[in-house]
């Protein structure tokens, strides 16, 4: 997956667990906890939603990895290079 | 047939914790003994008409658009939007004590003024106390129990303010008489007056709706009329149950929304375990009128009015069958929905004793309760306008009604005093979620359910 592909697959996952928030204009360098005041149990979601998608597993001592939406990508990059682009 | 988890109760807790499980691919079966869904908080139709059961007010209100507080972290772990439970606002409720009255709606800095105007001379006092709720963590497991009753009165040095920010405050939440655990404190301030009231139009029934749609769209399975006898077990693990017709059923883990007791009777140990734990003691009567006008062409616009005409509130299972000397009122018809609600309902729940409603025979348990039903419509006029004449239809609920529809024991409510808030039994795999696990409240329920699913249930 190239790095738009894997933007647009955690922006999906956010949709899904916050359906009410308004994605249009979220910003790829500021925390999400600041755009959408998602909380530890939310990030926890992102974590099993990228599993129940890809069988990946991501260790909780790199949750901070999962920051802001650049970092998200950069991170996920090398670990879904091999998965296909989503249809 | 074998699952991952098997949920025992299909009531707000069990339907969420299934909700959590199905949608991250578990194989999830909810088994209800009862002929439809809700648990302690449902809804039946009698004479035509519709009337909820359990839920007066949903607390933990969030207006939409509100990304903090526990009904928007409900809404995201259910992957459900505000709409689905669209929640319209209280109109405004109050605390009636002798010669003093709070008004409060869901914005709290009208409280904290109704509060300064009441009690001028508790002003700073209470100030002082809201600062400290807001400073303690509530959610901190591993605290020490301290008494509410002792850290609010070491702020508010007038008894009479202490019992009434304790009414509202037990009554929708206690399962100890009394007092409260100073966290249990923080928690229910915080969603009553805090964050405060709502209600869909159509009651517990959309909520319900909401959650059962959204269980079966993620595959989850619901089984009603099939009771839990037993609970299977094999070298201290759980590994199924069996039904009351006998069929067994295999699962991986199995989490019971039952109550702490009435889960351990289903367990090998029963002996053993029941003894070592206090069944609950709290429990209500409730009457419900239908009327033949809206609550507020009487000019009734109150919300839920909570009762008490002594000084002092107390909270506990009542000597006399009922005790009317306290209640609550709550009308449905008092919130702020775009349009009326079909009929008028005056709903009045009085703290009740058990055992007195247990023991009756069946024909004095009837005649009974019409008697205690007049005692508290007597009770209750002095709060609210007099309602009497426009009564179309009644109906009451005793502690054994709820008994026989929920299987809680004592037909409490809030069921026993102690919690088993990390949701862990003596059984490996078998877990509490619920009232007895703690979280209380519709929302608090909710996420009774989803936090021990989240806990232990997801690999």
């Amino acid at each position: 997956m190239s790095t738009e592909d894997i933007r647009q697959v955690i922006l999906e996952i956010l949709e899904r667990i916050a359906p009410d928030e308004d994605l249009t204009d979220l910003k790829d360098d500021v925390p999400f906890r600041d755009q959408m005041e998602l909380d530890s149990m939310d990030f926890l979601d992102i974590v099993m939603e990228l599993r129940k998608m890809y069988r990946v597993q991501i260790p909780e001592e790199d949750y901070e990895n999962l920051v802001t939406m650049d970092k998200t990508v950069s991170y996920l990059l090398p670990i879904l290079k091999d998965v296909n682009s989503p249809a | 047939m074998r699952y991952d988890t098997i949920i025992i109760g299909a009531g707000l807790s069990g339907l969420a914790a299934g909700i959590r499980l199905a949608y991250f691919d578990k194989s999830v079966c909810i088994l209800e003994r009862h002929t439809t869904i809700g648990g302690l908080n449902s809804f039946y139709r009698l004479r035509g008409r519709n009337h909820d059961v359990g839920l007066h007010a949903v607390t933990n209100y969030a207006k939409p658009g509100t990304k903090k507080g526990p009904l928007s972290k409900l809404l995201r772990q259910l992957r459900l939007r505000w709409d689905d439970f669209a929640l319209c606002p209280q109109i405004g409720s109050s605390i009636a004590f002798p010669g003093h009255t709070l008004n409060f709606t869901n914005e709290f800095e009208y409280f904290q003024q109704q509060v300064s105007e009441v009690f001028p001379e508790q002003k700073d006092n209470f100030a002082k106390l809201v600062k400290a709720i807001e400073q303690h963590d509530a959610l901190d497991l591993e605290r020490e129990k301290v008494s509410g009753r002792k850290v609010v009165s070491s702020y508010i040095s007038d008894p009479l303010l202490v019992e009434m920010l304790f009414c509202p405050l037990m009554f929708y939440g206690s399962a100890t008489a009394h007092d409260m655990d100073f966290s249990q404190f923080v928690i229910m301030f915080n969603s009553i007056f805090r964050e405060g009231f709502g209600r869909p139009y159509q009651g517990i029934r959309l909520l319900l709706k909401k959650l059962v749609k959204q269980f079966r769209s993620f595959g989850g399975e619901l089984k009603l009329r099939s009771g839990v006898q037993s609970i299977r077990e094999k070298d201290g693990k759980a590994i199924g149950v069996v039904l009351d017709d006998g069929t067994v059923l295999e699962a991986d883990n199995v989490l019971s929304s039952a109550g702490s007791i009435e889960t351990f009777n289903l367990c090998q140990q029963k002996n053993e375990l029941v003894k070592k734990y206090q069944p609950g003691e709290i429990t209500y009567v409730e009457t419900i009128f239908s009327l033949d006008c809206l609550p507020s062409e009487l000019d009734h616009h109150k919300t839920i009015v909570f009762y008490n005409d002594q000084p002092d509130f107390r909270y506990e299972n009542p000597v006399l069958p009922a005790d009317v000397k306290s209640g609550i009122i709550c009308s449905p018809n008092n919130f702020d929905y775009d349009e009326p609600l079909e009929e008028g309902r005056i709903r009045i729940t009085a703290l009740a004793n058990t055992d007195y409603w247990m023991n009756l025979s069946e024909e004095k348990y009837l005649e009974e309760k019409k008697n205690w039903c007049e005692k508290i419509i007597d009770s209750a006029v002095r709060y609210i306008p007099d309602f009497r004449d426009h009564i179309l239809d009644t109906d009451m609920f005793t502690p054994r009604t709820i008994k026989k529809f929920t299987g809680h024991l004592n037909g409490c409510v809030y069921g026993a005093p102690d919690k088993f808030v990390n949701g862990k039994t003596h059984l490996k795999n078998l877990y509490l979620c619920g009232t007895d696990q703690g979280f209380l409240g519709i929302i608090g329920s909710m996420l009774s359910g989803i936090s021990i699913s989240n806990a232990y249930l997801m690999d």
